[in-house]
């Protein structure tokens, strides 16, 4: 028994490579899990996705310019974020469309600019991560991104809650709404820069929905949401990648496939549920 | 002197587009001290929820100033004055949070920068739940509540912020006889304790019930001022238009004997509002019998 634990959960991070990811993965896990609590709640799902989408082009800028690829995720990440805003604002179309607009024309800027320009950027690491091959460095980099988020989500959670409740109070209370609002956008923005090197642009979606998803199926209050969404996203993180050492598959995506279960599972658990309860309604009733 | 810091909320020559050119307010103007229920009552389009969102700041005038408590809008929300009590179907009712939990957003404002609730806020909370009845249920999701006990949820809310003026949008669509005369009885009791409170409202025939005074408003304000005065079959009609159904009943339809007077019963399929008394000088008649319509 203990041979098998230890074969089976502590052989891998006796590699440093693993040991690394097993830290960034838990990391990334957790910030996307906080954040993803408000986007599904806020119905953001498709900002998330956009935003993702739209650093490719930042990236290529940053490399470019000899600046941080980090810098450059965020600027074209936030920029996607205000251009919708400001295009909804100012023309008939609805959020979810212009957003498609956007983010696609975003993405596909960045795509051309690589096919144009010599890098050393590998467009499937960008696409889809390269969780077993970051550095130090790099975690460095995904602690300080995903530690100001933690700390401003620790810190502000029921300001961000009320906003996302119901705005229109939140305001007339006093609070800084539209700060609020932008403060959430850069932290969205935030978390997928510092999920790229881990999970890829493609991926980071599912962790910035699934957790929330799954956490609200099971939830009565807002508090039990984020802290079951956190526990459910770095059990996958971490369970992704063992199962992915053992059966040598990339890690990314069974990560997301596990975080997929877990949904399906609570959804099928509530259907249960309700049938029982429907069917033990119908019985009382027939017999009182 | 001392009438002018009565006023709570100052309304002038307040003009209201949105961004497609509709001109939905049109030099409104008007004043509300505290102690007061007020109606805000007009026809659909009208402009009542226009004038709430300027009052509370989200819709910029074109011409024209709103005053709460003698200060612009953005100061006397940041002073916690103003409360609101939205509509129901603004409410995301499957959101993960508990009856405690709303009527806690109230005192936010109040708390530091984590918001973390003192002994007080805990108190006010306890305090609000017991005042709308809803105690027993206050560890429910606030989807898992019946119509009435929703909208009491948010009045709750609004309790514990102990604002100076609420602004209550349609309170009483959907919701029964039973739980309107809960409703309007907090809100008496409000008033009472010295707060502004503006109602708006489809349903005619309780203004007189509940208001102490009436704003009729039709893109611009056609009456504003104690019941007795506004709630006339001239003012109603301008207000509605062709809208509402009347019935008069007069002559043998009513009396055995020569008696002129008559009685007009007006509704918009509603609570009819009963005027009685000769043809030109009609009273507003109270509704005594609320059990009949509850059966
Ligand atoms: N976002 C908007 N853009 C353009 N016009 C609007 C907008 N919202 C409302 N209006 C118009 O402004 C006028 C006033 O609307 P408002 O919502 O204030 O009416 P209301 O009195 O609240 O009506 P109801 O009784 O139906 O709630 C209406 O003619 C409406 O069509
Ligand atoms: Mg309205």
């Amino acid at each position: 028994m203990v041979e098998l634990v230890s074969f089976y959960l502590l052989d891998p991070f006796a590699y440093g490579f693993m040991r690394r990811a097993l830290v960034a993965a838990i990391l990334v896990g957790a910030v996307c899990a906080l954040l993803s609590c408000y986007l599904v709640l806020k119905g953001w799902a498709l900002m998330g996705d956009a935003v993702s989408h739209a650093v490719l082009p930042g990236i290529v800028l940053a490399w470019m310019a000899g600046l941080p690829l980090a810098l450059g995720a965020f600027a074209a990440g936030m920029g996607c974020a205000l251009l919708t805003g400001y295009i909804k604002d100012h023309s008939r179309v609805k959020e979810d469309t212009v957003m498609g607009i956007v983010f696609a024309g975003m993405f596909a800027a960045g795509l051309v600019m690589l096919s144009r320009i010599e890098t050393d950027i590998h467009l499937m690491h960008i696409l889809f991560g390269n969780i077993l091959g970051v550095g130090w460095g790099d975690i460095a980099e995904i602690l300080a991104l995903s530690g100001v988020t933690i700390a401003v989500v620790f810190l502000k959670w029921r300001d961000f809650m009320i906003y996302v409740f119901d705005p229109a109070y939140a305001k007339v209370a006093g609070l800084p709404v539209r700060a609020l609002h932008f403060s959430l956008l850069v932290l969205l923005a935030l978390s997928i820069v510092a999920s790229l090197k881990a999970v890829g642009i493609i991926l980071v979606i599912a962790l910035l929905i699934a957790p929330g998803a799954t956490a609200f199926l099971i939830s009565h209050d807002f508090r039990r949401m984020m802290i079951l969404a956190v526990l459910m996203a770095v059990f996958c993180c971490v369970a992704g990648l063992v199962i992915s050492f053992h059966a040598d598959i990339a890690t990314a995506p069974v990560i997301v496939l596990l975080q997929a279960g877990l949904f399906a599972a609570a959804f099928g658990c509530n259907l249960l549920r309700e049938e029982k309860s429907g069917i033990w309604h119908a019985k009382k009733t027939k017999t009182g | 002197m001392n009438d002018k810091q009565d006023d709570l909320i100052t309304v002038e020559g307040l003009s209201v587009f949105y961004a497609n050119g509709h001109k939905a307010l049109d030099h409104v103007g008007f004043t509300l001290k505290s102690g007061v229920i007020c109606g805000l009552v007009g026809a659909n389009g009208s402009g009542k929820s226009t004038l709430f969102k300027t009052i509370m700041g989200f819709l910029k005038p074109a011409t024209g100033t709103v005053r709460i408590a003698g200060m612009p809008v953005a100061q006397a929300l940041k002073q916690h004055l103003v409360s609101y009590v939205p509509q129901s179907e603004d409410i995301d009712w499957n959101f993960p949070v508990l009856v405690e939990d709303v009527v806690m957003m109230g005192r936010y404002s109040r708390m530091g920068f984590l918001r973390i609730p003192s002994r007080e806020d805990r108190e006010k909370v306890t305090q609000a739940l017991e005042e709308v009845g809803l105690t027993a249920f206050r560890r429910r999701q606030i989807g898992a509540l019946s119509g009435g006990q929703r909208k009491r949820v948010f009045l709750a809310r609004a309790l514990a912020q102990e604002a100076r003026i609420i602004l209550l949008d349609e309170p009483f669509t959907g919701v029964d006889i039973q739980t309107e005369k809960a409703i309007i009885a907090l809100l008496q009791d409000l008033r009472d304790r010295g707060s502004l409170i503006l109602v708006s409202t489809h349903n005619l025939g309780s203004v007189p019930d509940f208001c102490d005074e009436a704003i009729l408003i039709n893109r611009r304000i056609l009456a504003a001022g104690p019941i007795a005065e506004t709630f006339t079959e001239a003012n109603l009609a301008e207000a509605f238009g062709g809208m509402l159904r009347r019935v008069q009943l007069g002559g043998g339809a009513l009396h055995d004997d020569e008696d002129p007077r008559s009685v007009t019963v007006i509704t918009d399929d509603e609570r009819p509002l009963v005027l009685y008394g000769h043809t030109e000088n009609q009273e507003i008649m109270p509704h005594r019998d609320e059990k009949a319509g509850k059966r």
